[in-house]
């Protein structure tokens, strides 16, 4: 890839910007810049992340030892469910929208993002829903306590804080919804002349193919949540068998959403780990055409698949048989994207800089999750392991390891061309080897949880599975603890550090990013670039 | 130790099959992951910029992408074709010997013997493990959080048809060594069966989460012999016979 910018845009860098954004808090509130909402985003999934691993500590803490100890089994049900829809929605997700609004106007030599006032109002739209998940906590009945899927008629049950996560999630999804509009248009009607589709970086194709996703299902998860509600306060039957409702149609309903949210939250990070992969083995991805392709074909498979979340429900043999069939076939374009990252580290000069570490690290501990996943699949074996600790330990390989190992990667990946300073790398790798090795001592000892019997969501067990509970207590606090140093390594990145250059990696992949200078002016691309190149 | 790194040891032909299935799919797995893995951590050890290395130029070969589109889609065939007897047995509830109702309540478990030797027999099952262990004021029994007043009695070799439903919110009814686990919904009914070829007391718990008490209402089974089934039966009834004559008084 070669970009070759306007010479006018070069110098846009050396611009003293104190007259040309507001400051002070408007900078932020009336934030209209790509980068500056990025940032907003960034900080918010960040604090969420740690929201979100407080809520997990309290439930190791709980699980440390047999018997109840810290956390009564409300309160433990209270944590599960809120671990879940806060690392979902509140960290995961907007963390990669806060990528998205950084680095696709950079990476397709856009100035902003095609909409920029709507962008403000889906950032702003996340506080009042983090308000309200964690006000929750303190109405009277507490938070919900129906699990992050939030089953009928167990939802119908609960108090006040169900109302408002309904609500949380209600603006969520719309925000998500403005996000997926805004990145679409701006991917199909933005990019640099000469920046075909077919030429796009990765992590645009991932992220135009994610936001489509989004669209399709946010209104669905919408629709089931409005259904609890009006079911709870205005006496509609939808998922009450007593008025002529069915509790699993709301399952359907929601995994309907729920498996194609699964792959929102990964498509983004293989983009992540195909822009790096390249970079650090420096030489062109593998069969970049073929990961389009495996990339799509995930996307339409991830619509006809949603009941294998529902094999102990009791589906007529057909529907086992299909939902099986159809889950098993996710593994072949999976595998796809697998071997052709392994095929671009063949035969490359690689070096294994934090960005690098993170992305190798995602594909050895992503693949071991995805494997699981495989023998989950099968409908027989997953009857025996549904609602066990093995399901805890695959979706934590996939989700953990897979998209918060890939944002890790990404983080420290762009953090240059964000702040203009290197970050330290001693201290990066430091905080990679220590994820890496508690994140395994937290989440292997699932699997064997699972297999011999433990069930999910128990605030207290059987003497049998003391000693795998204990260890992964002890995981648990040094993964939680070892993100502490992540956030000293992004501080002291943002304060200073060795200065940046504009392509600090020689990176010959990817898009435009590394064409404006480091850290990125408040104002790039006003002039559209020339793209050569590609791929 | 029974289970401990592994599925529990099957008592019934289902969850043996499931026990293989699981074994099958774990060699498979593995075998990709050695294969795999071994390519990706010599390229690491050998092509690294430090050891000079060169990087080559390939990024595209059709034959290549072709072939490990293929050999994964033959391996999920194959796997396919193991799993789908097993799927299609395990859904087979027809021709049981004994028919039993399983009822989820917040939090027990309530049995009715539906059709064949026992019918019309009928208890709750609750947790008995003392609350003192629970709260750590007692040292924990060897079966803390698996024992129950009542456990569900069955007879060796015969095929349980077991209908599940609930009476509040969605429960499920899971006993590992036999292969079974099935939700119980509120106004549905859904079915299961096992058939248990060693006498013994098995062990199972509510998998799905059911509000405050999801990790209090285990789940016993005691697998008897038929004479032992017999005697248990004519001892429920006259126990229900008792009970009827006091609460006719």
């Amino acid at each position: 890839m070669s970009a070759v910018l306007e010479p006018q845009q070069g110098i846009s860098g050396h611009h003293d910007h104190a007259h040309d954004h507001p400051h002070g808090w408007r900078r932020w509130l009336f934030a209209t810049n790509h980068k500056d909402i990025g940032t907003l985003y960034l900080w918010f999934s960040f604090s969420m992340l740690f929201v979100g691993g407080f809520l997990a500590l309290g439930i190791r803490a709980e699980l440390f030892q047999p018997g109840l100890q810290i956390l009564n089994p409300e309160l433990f049900n209270q944590f599960t469910t809120m671990h879940g829809l806060i690392m979902v929605f509140g960290a995961i997700m907007p963390a990669f929208v806060g990528f998205a609004n950084w680095m696709i106007p950079l990476q397709i030599g856009a100035s902003d993002m095609a909409f920029a006032r709507m962008n403000n109002l889906s950032f702003w739209l996340l506080i009042p829903a983090a308000l309200l998940l964690v006000a929750s906590f303190f109405v009277p009945g507490g938070a919900t306590a129906a699990g992050w899927t939030l089953y009928a008629p167990l939802s119908t049950q609960m108090g006040l804080g169900m109302d408002l996560a309904i609500f949380a999630i209600h603006i969520l999804g719309a925000s998500s919804i403005m996000g997926s509009i805004n990145i679409i248009t701006t991917i199909l009607n933005m990019r640099a002349p000469g920046m075909t589709l077919m030429k796009m970086p990765m992590f645009v194709w991932t992220w135009l193919i994610t936001a489509y996703l989004l669209i399709a299902v946010m209104p669905v998860l919408a629709g089931a949540i409005t259904m609890l509600l009006t079911d709870r306060h205005f006496g509609t039957s939808f998922f009450n068998a007593a008025g002529g409702g069915d509790p699993v149609m709301y399952q359907h309903i929601f995994w309907f959403f729920g498996h194609p949210e699964v792959y929102i939250m990964i498509l983004p990070a293989f983009g992540i780990v195909s822009e790096i992969i390249p970079t650090f083995a420096r030489k062109r991805l593998f069969g970049y055409s073929s990961m389009v392709y495996a990339t799509g074909a995930i996307a339409v498979l991830s619509f006809v698949v949603w009941a294998h979340h529902m094999f102990t429900t009791g589906m007529p043999v057909t529907g086992q048989l299909f939902f099986m069939y159809a889950t098993m076939l996710i593994a072949v374009p999976t595998g796809v994207k697998i071997f052709n990252w392994l095929a671009t580290m063949w035969r490359g000069s690689m070096t294994f800089e934090t960005p690098m570490l993170f992305a190798v690290g995602f594909i050895f501990v992503f693949t071991l999750g995805g494997l699981t996943g495989i023998i989950l699949s099968v409908a027989p074996v997953d009857v025996q392991l549904h609602d066990t600790y093995y399901v805890v330990a695959h979706f934590h390989y996939v989700l953990v390891a897979g998209s918060l190992f890939a944002l890790f990667a990404g983080l420290y990946y762009w953090l240059p061309k964000w702040t203009g300073h290197m970050y330290h790398e001693t201290l990066g790798k430091w905080h990679f080897w220590l994820s890496m090795i508690f994140f395994n001592i937290t989440f292997f000892p699932m699997h064997f949880l699972g297999l011999a019997g433990m069930p999910r969501r128990y605030a207290d067990y059987n003497m049998q599975f003391a000693d795998f509970n204990m260890i992964a207590s002890i995981g648990a606090f040094g993964f939680g603890f070892a993100q502490l140093l992540l956030l000293y390594i992004i501080i002291k990145c943002i304060k200073g550090g060795p200065k940046a250059s504009d392509n600090p990696w020689g990176s010959q992949q990817g898009g435009l990013e590394w064409s404006v200078p480091s850290p990125a002016p408040f104002h790039t691309f006003e002039t559209p670039p020339a793209f050569k190149g590609g791929h | 130790m029974d289970g401990r790194y592994n599925l529990q040891t099957p008592v019934t032909g289902l969850a043996a099959d499931i026990y293989w299935l699981h074994s099958f799919l774990l060699w498979i797995c593995l075998a990709i992951f050695v294969a795999v893995f071994a390519v990706m951590f010599y390229s690491i050890y050998a092509h690294r910029k430090s050891k000079g290395a060169k990087p080559a130029d390939f990024h595209e070969s059709t034959s290549v992408e072709i072939a490990w589109t293929i050999i994964p889609f033959l391996i999920v065939v194959v796997i396919g074709v193991y799993a789908t007897p097993v799927v299609i047995a395990q859904k087979d509830t027809s021709n049981a010997d004994i028919t039993i109702k399983a009822t989820g309540y917040q939090w027990r478990w309530g049995y009715d013997y539906l059709k064949g030797e026992g019918e019309g027999i009928s208890f709750l099952s609750s947790l008995s493990t003392p609350r003192a262990q629970i709260l750590g004021l007692e040292p924990k029994g060897e079966h803390y959080l698996s024992e129950v007043d009542n456990p569900l009695v069955v007879p060796v070799g015969k095929r349980i048809r077991v209908v599940t439903t609930a009476n509040d919110v969605i429960h499920a009814w899971m006993v590992p060594a036999f292969g079974v686990k099935q939700d119980a919904i509120p106004g549905f009914v859904r079915d299961t069966w096992f058939k248990a070829e060693k006498t013994g007391t098995y062990r199972g718990h509510c998998a799905e989460l059911c509000g405050k008490d999801h990790a209090f209402m285990p789940i016993v089974v005691e697998v008897v012999t038929p004479e032992a089934y017999t005697q248990w039966v004519a001892r429920q009834s006259a126990a229900s016979a008792k009970t009827a004559v006091a609460s006719a008084k």
